[in-house]
């Protein structure tokens, strides 16, 4: 049985002359692990990006579950389930992670245009976000503010605010980048935590997490699919590596 | 620092402790402030220290309330207008003109110049959805403009170049007579910027208002938590424009005239010279703001009439290289200092 919940049709994107993404056809299935891998400037970010509805695609559509999202904005591609982190994290420095995640939960529930009531006399929401916090190991700074945290937990911060709008699919964009070593573990055990009915296309360099992660890895080069296949298809793929050694050489 | 210790998602067990800590941290964000008390105390005790004053007392807080309406657009949605005088001379126009054609009731003015305002606030909205900062500046100023414009030219209406004057506010609901000394006006002013600073305190801390900041923080993230940016910046923004048409409407009604100097581009600029004193992003800004501008502005155009406007500028040129954060935040070193005992940290 598969349901296919996120899909690109013949996607394409540029910038002046250069093609990011090119002729991109993508099927996600429900509850799939899937990884995204290829070499820096493959464009994988620029796919995220089409997916989310930060940029626009030149041609091409975007659907999720079997319907047309590629005029619809960001916000509204959220409310209909679909969300994503950053690479480089997007946070609202003057915020604390409390009032971050509070407000993705007020949005959720859709009280986010209450104009008067204060957000504090939502006392489900406030549990609701000290719990999200608890999970991801934030409690004990959920009231310094956002810009000072250290960046292992900027980076737990970035996940758990995807977290807050209860997504159907999941789209993270190297959730591990930049994070200590020492800080690492976290970011992975929540990656690997993530509940199973929650689709997830996942960009990553680090070939460890992938193989241990996703369940069917799409490879981009040059802004097209180069291949795809299962875990064991892609790590034995001679080409797969070449186009990696290569990059490396 | 705490491992994780269970699936992300399943049933939360949090600790009593984390959620009674995250309620009151949530509580904290809208705690009645220390200068907050001061401001409004120092308010009436001046009404009755300064019986002499009470005309820059009322130029204060009708700038006041101006400038926190500003605040509401630039310091939480991050909207830089150069035109926000639009708003506070159409409504000083309608306040003037109702009282001389229809009615010269104050409140009843006051309530249809701040509609009004709003109207052109929601309709202008739309302009400034789209653009940079400089494509804002640019749009706003030139609505600022135009409507400077559109009142000079109808002067059958307006009175054009002299103002509209002939007409005077009645008892404020029938109960408050206008005296000679601007003492009920005063009061009057003073009462509608508390209640519009009341109002749009409670908007600050609202859901809507911490998205307003959101969006002004990372509108693309904003967007990725399913904040609507642009309907959010309408409201806000036509919020602020009745505002403004109200603080216009308290000038026509406490000085009995409407000079064409209400929509001139200087209003714009001094209500954004005045959130750049008193800081962005907390309303009270305006308010402090106000009381300096009026007070240094007056002081200066004392003892050097003739090139106040230098010191003025001079003032500015201080203030950023200062820095604008340092600025935006001075008043925020005093209420932690009185806010200690409530812990939370």
């Amino acid at each position: 049985m598969s349901e296919i919940v996120l899909e690109t049709r013949n996607l394409k994107r540029r910038f002046g002359a250069f093609l990011a993404t090119n002729d991109v056809s993508l099927k996600v299935e429900r509850g799939a692990r899937h990884a995204l891998i290829g070499p820096n400037g493959a464009g994988k970010t620029t796919l995220i990006n089409l997916l989310t509805g930060v940029l626009p695609p030149s041609e091409g559509q975007v659907l999720l579950e079997g319907e047309d999202i590629t005029s619809l904005a960001s916000f509204k591609r959220v409310k209909r389930g679909l969300t994503r982190t950053f690479q480089i994290n997007q946070l609202f420095n003057e915020f604390t992670p409390l009032e971050t995640v509070a407000l993705a939960i007020a949005e959720r529930e859709g009280v986010g245009h209450n104009l008067f009531k204060s957000i504090s006399s939502y006392s489900k929401i406030t549990d609701e976000a000290a719990s999200l916090l608890a999970q991801f190991g934030l409690a004990s700074v959920m009231g310094e503010r956002t810009t000072i945290l250290p960046y292992g937990k900027q980076r737990l911060l970035e996940i758990a605010l995807a977290f807050a709008s209860k997504p159907r699919v999941l789209l993270l964009d190297e959730p591990a980048a930049g994070v200590p070593e020492d800080e690492r573990h976290e970011v992975l055990q929540i990656v690997s935590d993530l509940p199973a009915d929650v689709t997830v296309l996942l960009i990553e360099h680090d070939m460890d997490l992938v193989f241990s992660f996703a369940d069917r890895i799409s490879v981009l080069v040059a802004g097209a699919v180069f291949t795809e296949g299962t875990v064991a298809e892609i790590s034995s793929d001679p080409r797969v590596k070449a186009v990696y050694l290569g990059e490396n050489a | 620092m705490s491992l994780v210790q269970e699936p992300a998602m399943t049933a939360p067990s949090t600790s009593p402790e984390t959620t009674s800590r995250a309620a009151a941290l949530m509580k904290r964000r809208s705690r009645i402030r220390f200068y907050e008390i001061i401001v409004w105390v120092a308010a009436i005790a001046a009404y009755f220290l300064l019986p002499t004053k009470m005309l820059i007392l009322t130029e204060i807080a009708i700038l006041a309330l101006f400038a926190v309406s500003l605040d509401l657009v630039l310091g939480f949605a991050g909207i830089v207008s150069l035109g926000h005088t639009a708003f506070f001379g159409l409504g000083a126009y309608v306040a003037g003109l109702l009282a001389l054609h229809y009615v010269a009731e104050p409140v009843t003015g006051l309530i249809v110049a701040g509609v009004i305002s709003g109207v052109l606030g929601l309709l202008t909205s739309f302009l400034i959805l789209r653009g940079s900062d400089l494509t804002r500046l640019m749009t706003t100023l030139g609505i600022g403009l135009m409507m400077a414009e559109v009142a000079n030219q109808m002067a059958w209406l307006t009175g054009g170049a002299d103002g509209l004057s002939g007409f005077s506010p009645t008892a404020i609901l029938g109960l408050f007579e206008f005296d000679l000394f601007g003492q009920t006006g005063y009061l009057y002013c003073l009462a509608v910027l508390f209640v519009g600073t009341m109002i749009m305190r409670a908007i600050a801390f609202s859901p809507f208002g911490l998205s307003l900041k959101a969006i002004k923080g990372n509108p693309m993230r904003a967007g990725m938590i399913a904040v609507p940016a642009r309907k959010r910046i309408v409201i806000a923004y036509t919020i602020a424009a009745v505002f403004a048409g109200m603080a216009g409407a308290l000038l026509a009604q406490t000085t009995s005239f409407v000079s064409p100097d209400v929509l001139a581009f200087h209003r714009s600029a001094d209500v954004l010279l005045v959130l750049v004193i008193g800081g962005t992003g907390y309303l009270y800004g305006g308010i402090f703001g106000a009381v300096f501008f009026t007070l240094i502005k007056d002081w200066l155009s004392v003892i050097t009439p003739q090139y106040w406007m230098f010191y003025i500028g001079l003032l500015l040129v201080i203030l950023v290289l200062i820095g604008r954060d340092r600025l935006a935040r001075w008043v925020e070193y005093l209420p932690e200092r009185f806010s200690k005992k409530e812990g939370g940290q």
